[in-house]
Parts: structure tokens; sequence; C-alpha cells
């Protein structure tokens, strides 16, 4: 039994005040074990970017805790959360707008540097490229010079240069075309093979998760409905949502089963 | 950034940009005489070619001498006013925008009670009691109530950026709170800036003209506005002297005109997509075939986007291909 | 069933700043009636380009050097400086573009759009005749009238993509091409989407679809036949069960095995990405089953 080095406890997130209020996250609990990945796939709405975003500390919490190695890492600021993101990085969504465009890769990456260390910091950097398959010659690029996965693969080394515990990918492959995909997977594969990372990967694609995650978690409209290891989540799902999930994603080998229409739309509640 | 595929609006207003400063910078020294010189007696009429190609004012001086001095005043406190203005603009906005809170707040508020203030009132206010009044405390005078509006501009902008995923990625990276200003707001915000600076530039300039027309400008230097101050005093459009007010009234209708132009044509030169349309649409003139609008398009370069149905509403009628 | 539209000969270009980029090579290809087509590829193979060259929205940069267009035995020349008839835009082959939903006016209710759209094409319709018209098209297809009451924001993102996508049938065109009409809509709208098509496909509202998308596995589901794009050129065309389960051409086989599903076969094995293919291999003839 592996150990969980990160733990979230009934967290919740709430935007807006009075009337207006909304539940993001609705008392949410998870563990992410050492060396594993773990995947929360939900669709747009259920609020696993949230949850991403609460527990890179970029986003304070409304109420819960968050644990990271044993120590209380909750609404984190200032020093302290500096300190933090030496253990705990992540990789965004969209890989151009997550570039200063004004910036060659190189400044990108020597601001990471300044983080480590000069002394480390050209080993680290070195290796980090090496890591997702790209070598010095990419410091010189600008972003627009580079094609989606390359940038994708880019603020990969970006994070691994701090050599973090915990790598946190948010939608991290949802804006590169499939075959380039397969390969930002597998270097996170990598990541947790090689160097026994802890990856938590976010994403509204559950095949990504079949192929990538250990443990899979599952989240609709706030609540995390189903949670276990991926085998048992995928292919024996318990609850109504992941079922009905798994049921309509369309799959490459087979045939979605389509009803009538009518019949469709009273199902999902929107008959007319 | 090239130069290629400007509109002619840009040029004209480069031209004359360029033409107004050359009159302050070169003008005096091509134009030998000294504006203090008696050259001729009261409202002596213009005469070629010579010191009294314009004429002379009411103290016998040459026009033109006092024009290009007066115009090299103007622009140098323009200049300076506008810098000043801008530069405590952006930093107040910047920090305002990024940080939030009760930063924002305490600074908003600041802001907002500048802008509320009558300027003229306060700058003639401070004007008055000012021991000396040269150049450069007018130009920090009109400076220092200048920097409320690019405050407010400047926020609202670096507030906007704040969201955007690169700040994140720059937090993570360990990047401080003013390297992160400096190098990842700042420069999205550097055409913007620059063109605020030029609407603060030639506002300072007609500020200072409405001074010195009140005769509060410079005491010791002679500028556009002061020599419309005596225009007045003396009369001269009673008596129909036209040289003494027609031409600082030119001249700062043209350094005006033409700061107004240059920024309202400077998007294109910091939005080179915006450029794209005019080489298309002259090469499709080239053609033979007909106009088309073009659309900014966003980061792609792709196809034409929500053409078809969609647009149907502008073009209902019209019969083109929109 | 015959032919629906038979596209011949298209060739598009970007005229850019600094070079123009070809971005439809040559392409022929025919829609039957009744069926969907899907368009499948990657970003930049072209396959957007040529769904709005279809639907004859091509306007600048993007220049259409020589093509034709068959529809009902009428020919239509799509290159150079052809005029086309303002009437087949919308009422013959219609366009859903990307991210339509997210384009409608904000500030307007769908009911104007809706009159917008049929007022275009016949400028005497009254708002009446428009709206009932709209009304008839919307409970045909099961969603409630109250809808053109609404405001975009009202509704939710299925139900936005199934207005937008009755909208721009309302003038019956013969073709719609569609593109990534699916990509922003979670799994269940999307495949309330696809029934809708299908139905409408049915009813004869349309009498062919075009289907762009990078979405392999919807199309699975959706298209009769699937025509495979890489840079510019279609390299494999068929049935879809064939293109998806036998691809010939290297580039259909490398983009086929990249696809991840929630199968037994993807969990605990490794998939080689693209870039450890040799793109060389791609270059390879075309495949017409």
């Amino acid at each position: 039994m592996t150990e969980e080095i990160y733990n979230a406890e009934h967290i919740v997130k709430t935007f807006g005040h009075g009337k207006n209020q909304v539940q993001a996250v609705k008392d949410v609990s998870f563990g992410l074990e050492k060396g594993q990945v773990t995947c929360i796939v939900g669709e747009s709405g259920s609020g696993k970017s949230t949850v991403a975003r609460m527990v890179l500390g970029l986003m304070p919490i409304t109420s819960g805790k968050l644990i990271f190695q044993g120590r209380d890492v909750t609404n984190l600021k200032g020093r302290a959360r500096t300190e933090y993101w030496r253990d705990v990085q992540a990789v965004f969504q969209d890989p151009f707008s997550a570039f200063n465009q004004f910036f060659t890769v190189g400044k990108l990456l020597d601001r990471s540097m300044l983080m480590v260390g000069k002394s480390v910091g050209q080993e680290r950097l070195e290796e980090s490229l090496g890591y997702v398959g790209m070598d010095l010659s990419v410091l010189a690029r600008y972003p627009h010079q580079l094609s989606g996965g390359q940038r994708q693969r880019v603020m990969i080394a970006r994070a691994l240069m701090m050599r973090p515990e915990l790598l946190i990918a948010d939608e991290a492959t949802s804006m590169l075309d499939a075959s380039l995909r397969v390969n930002v997977l597998n270097v996170l594969k990598d990541l947790r093979d090689q160097l026994g990372m802890t990856v938590l990967f976010i994403t509204h694609d559950i095949g990504q998760a079949c192929y990538l995650a250990d443990r899979v978690l599952v989240m609709e409209h706030g609540v995390m409905v189903e949670q276990g290891k991926t085998d048992e989540v995928i292919f024996n799902p318990q609850h109504e949502y992941t079922k009905r999930l798994l049921a309509d994603v369309p799959k490459l080998h087979e045939e979605l089963e389509l009803h009538d229409l009518r019949e469709e739309l009273q199902q999902a509640g929107e008959l007319a | 950034m090239s130069l290629r595929g400007l509109s002619p609006r840009f040029w004209v207003a480069a031209v004359l940009v360029a033409f107004v400063i050359l009159v302050g910078l070169i003008g005096p020294l091509i134009v030998s005489t000294s504006p203090d010189a008696t050259v001729g007696g009261l409202y002596d009429k213009p005469r070629c070619c010579g010191p009294l190609i314009l004429g002379a004012d009411n103290e016998g001086q040459s026009v033109i001498s006092n024009l290009v001095y007066g115009t090299r005043t103007s622009l140098i406190i323009g200049l300076l006013a506008g810098l000043i203005g801008t530069a405590i603009g952006l930093v107040v906005g910047l920090v305002a925008g990024y940080r939030g809170g009760w930063v924002d707040d305490v600074l908003s508020a600041i802001v907002n009670v500048g802008l509320a203030i009558p300027v003229l009132v306060i700058i003639i206010l401070v004007s008055v009691s000012l021991p000396q009044r040269n150049l450069y405390t007018l130009a920090l005078v009109i400076g220092f109530t200048a920097w409320f509006w690019v405050a407010r501009a400047v926020r609202a902008q670096s507030s906007s950026i704040r969201t955007r995923e690169h700040i994140d990625v720059a937090k993570l990276s360990g990047a401080g709170f003013w390297s992160i200003l400096r190098r990842d707001v700042l420069p999205y915000l550097l055409s913007y800036v620059v063109m605020a600076c030029i609407l603060q530039i030639s506002g300072a300039i007609l500020f200072e003209s409405t001074l010195s027309m009140l005769g509060l400008g410079a005491s010791n230097t002679t500028s556009l506005g002061t020599m419309l101050y005596w225009a007045i005093q003396w009369g001269s459009v009673r008596t129909g002297a036209w040289w003494a007010f027609v031409p600082p009234t030119f001249m700062l209708t043209l350094i005006v005109f033409s700061l107004l132009l240059l920024q309202s044509s400077l998007n294109e030169v910091f939005n080179p997509r915006l450029r794209r349309g005019r080489a298309a649409r002259k090469r499709a003139k080239d053609e033979g075939e007909e106009l088309e609008e073009v659309t900014v398009e966003g980061e792609d370069a792709g196809p034409v986007g929500s053409g078809g149905f969609l647009e149907t509403p502008v073009s209902a009628g019209r019969g083109e291909s929109r | 069933m015959g032919t629906l539209v038979n596209a011949e000969n298209i060739r598009g270009v970007y005229y850019t700043e600094g070079k123009d980029v070809v971005a439809v090579d040559d392409v022929s290809i025919k829609i039957e009636e009744g069926e969907v087509l899907g368009l499948a590829g990657e970003s930049g193979s072209g396959k957007t380009t040529l769904g709005s060259i279809i639907s004859l929205i091509a306007r600048p940069p993007l220049h259409v050097e020589h093509g034709t267009l068959e529809i009902d035995g009428q020919v239509q020349e799509l290159g150079g400086h052809a005029k086309i008839p303002r009437t087949w835009r919308g009422a013959v082959v219609s366009m859903l573009p990307q991210g339509a939903m997210n384009s409608i006016s904000p500030t307007k209710r769908i009911r104007q759009l809706v009159y917008d759209v049929m007022r275009s094409h016949e400028s005497k319709i009254s708002k009446e005749e428009a709206l009932d018209r709209a009304r008839d098209r919307l409970t045909t297809l099961g969603l409630p009238s109250r809808v053109l009451d609404a405001y975009p924001h009202q509704l939710s993102g299925g139900m936005k993509q199934r207005t937008v996508t009755i909208i721009s049938t309302l003038l019956n065109p013969r073709l719609l091409v569609a593109d990534e009409p699916t990509s922003a809509l979670d799994v269940t709208s999307q495949k309330i989407l696809i029934e809708m098509l299908l139905e409408m496909l049915e009813k004869r509202i349309m009498s062919g679809v075009i289907f762009v998308t990078h979405d392999l596995p919807v199309l699975r589901t959706a298209a009769n036949r699937i025509a495979v794009m890489y840079q510019g050129k279609i390299v494999e065309l068929g049935p879809t069960e064939i293109v998806v389960e036998r691809p010939e051409h290297p580039y259909t086989q490398a983009l086929m095995s990249s696809v991840l599903a929630p199968e037994p076969a993807y969990a605990n094995t490794r998939i080689e990405g693209m870039s450890t293919f040799d793109r060389s291999l791609f270059d390879a003839p075309a495949v017409f089953h």
C-alpha cells in the first residue's frame, strides 16, 4: 500500500454572495498516492478545474483542508506558497496563452533557473528538456514558432525543473491533436515510471484517463460521484453518472447505440 | 516591426508630426533672428523675405522667429508633461489593476478624486502661487494633474491581463510581484500606453497654451500660447493684424491634429493583422475582384470563421458575399 | 440514391504577406443523397477550408483558384472571379460554423436571429410567417418553442447547438456543412445532436451532411463514409467501417492508432504517438475504397 502524499478533506468552493451563490465544488475528498497517476474526469461545469486550482494554491478554498506530505497547506500565501511551489507544479490547458508571447523559451526557463539556483540550474534545464524529448536548440525559439505539442512539452519541462513531487496537468492535452496527445500522455507516463512522480491529471476525456491513470475520480456538478482504481471505475462503474458517461462516449471501434431522438431527450430531461 | 502595408493615414500623420518636430528642432537654427530682437514697429505687415516674412508683433519682434521658438517651447513642455503624466499613471494603474484588493481600492479612490476635481482651477491656483514660472515647473504641474486619466485607463487593462494564464505560470516559476508587472503585464500594455502617451502629449500642449493665453504661462520664454496672449491683449483681432494670431493658432492646430491622427493610426502599427486587410484589399482590387471587408480574426490565420447565415443580418439586402 | 453534390478540382489558397499557403490541393469529392460524409483530419489538414469553400463562404485572404460545384444538375464555378448567386448560400448549401453557438449575439433573442436569417433570403417574409416556420421546425425536432423567446445565455450548451443547427437549415438547404458541431458539448449532448442530424436527414430537411471534425470516434457513429485529409489532400475515402477498422493509407493508420478509448485494450499498454512515425510515409498515394 503506497503512502498518500496529498489529501483533500471535505473541500468546498463557493463563488459569489447571497442569492447569487454558486457552489462549484461541494464537499469533495480524495487522496493522491505517491508515484501514481490519478485522474479527475468530469465534463464542463463539474468543478474539476476548480479543484485543480485549489490544490495548486491559485484559488482560495471556502472550507475544508488540504494536506501535503503531512503539512497543512490550506490557503497558503506569500513565502509559504512560493516554497510549496518547489514541490507542486502544473501544466495548463492552453498551450498558447500559457506563454508570455514576448519571451523566448530560454527566458521562460531562466526564471525557473533562478528559483533552483545557478549551480544546479543549467544541469536541470538540460535534463528537463531531455525528458520531454527536446534539446537546447529550442531555447532560442518564440512560442509562435512552436507547434501546440511542442509548447506543451516545453511547459512540462518548465515544471520539471523544480523536480516537483506532484505534477498537476489541467486538461493539458485537450487542445492538442489526437496524434500529439499520445506523446504528451506518454511523457507523463514516463515521469511516473522513471522519476516516481505523482501526477494529477484533469480531463473530460475518459479514454485518456483509461490509458494514463492508475486511479480515476469522477466528478459531476461539483460532487465526486465515484472513485477507485481505473479498472474498477471504467470497466465496472457503480454510479449512474459514470455508467451514462461511459455509455455515451463515442467509441472508435463500435457505433454508439442511438435511440429515438425523443426518447433520448426524455432521458436527459430536456423534452419540450 | 515591419512597416509594410501601413495605410496612407499613418504616413500622413507621420509626415506631419515629423514636420512639426523639425520646425521646433531646426527652425530656430534656420531663423537666425532672436525672438526678443526688435526688427520692426508695432504690427508691421508681413514682407518678403527675412525676419518680417510673417510680420512683426506688438513689440516689433519677428513673428516667424517667435513662431519657431514658440513651437519648440510648446513641444518641450508637452513632451515633458506628457511623459511625467504617463509615467506616474502607468505605475499607479499597473499596481492598482494587478494587485487588486485594498491597494486597488485606495489608489482608485485617489484617482477618482483627481478626475473629479476641475484641473484647470487647480493649475491656476498652483501656478499663481509658484514663485517662479518657467518651462519646467509648468511641465511638472501639468504632468502631475494629467496622470489620473492614464492611471484609470491602465488599471482597466492591467486587471484584465491579471487573469491570463501566463501570469499563473510566472507565479509558479517563482517570479515576484514587480518582476511579473515589468515582464508579464507591461509588455502586453505597451501599445496601449504609447497611444495614451501621445494623447497626453497633445493634451499637455493644449493645456499649456490655455494657461499661457490666460497669462499664466512661462514667464521667460515665448510659447505659442503666450503669442496668443499678447495678440489678444494688444487687440490684433480688432485691428486686423492677422499675422499676430493666425500663425500660432495654425501651428497649434497642426501639432494637435497630427498627434491625434498619429495616435489613431498607431493601432495598425501595433497590430499587423489589421494591415493584412489593406494588402489583401489592394491585391483584390488589382485583380478586379469585388472588394470585401476583412474581419479581424483570432490567433489562427485560418479560414473564414463564422460566415454564412450568422452574418446575414448585417449584409441582408446588400448582395455581398459577407 | 444518386449523387447530391459533386465538387471537382477544388484548389484553395491563402494569400498572406509572407507566402501563399495551399490549404486545399486539387480536391474532388462527391456527396451522396441521404448520407453523412465525415471529413476528418488534424489541424492544418484543410478540412475546415474545404468545408467553407463548398458552402460558398470563402473570402479573402482565402482565394479559390479553381473548382466547380455541381448540385441538382447545376454547375457552379468557384474559382477566380466567379460570381456566386446570392440565393445559393444558405438555401442550397448552408454552413454551420465552428463555435457558432457562442457567436450569436448575446443581446438578442433567438427569434430575432430566426427572423434575420429568413429575411435575408425572402425579404418580403413577415415576422409571423418566419416564426411560424421556425416553431414548426423546433417542435418537429424536439425543442420547446419557448427557445424562440430566450436569450442565448439562457439555453444550455446542447440546446444552443441544436438551435443553431436548426436555424442554419431553416431554408431547407440541399447540403449542410457542419464544422465541429459536437466539439464543445458534453457526451450526452453530442449523442443527442447526432441523433437530431440523422432525424433531419430522414425527414429530408436537408439531403446530405458534411461533418467536419478531428474527433474520429464521433464519425464512427455519425458518418456513412469518411474522407481523411492530410496537408490539403484527401488521402483515404471509403465507408466508415472500412476506413476505421481496415485503413490502408499510412496516415490513416497512424491516425486511427492514436485514438484512445475507455476499453481494456487501452489500459496498461503503450501506444506510440505520431512523432515516432516516419512522416515521409504519409506521401503515399491516396486510397479510395
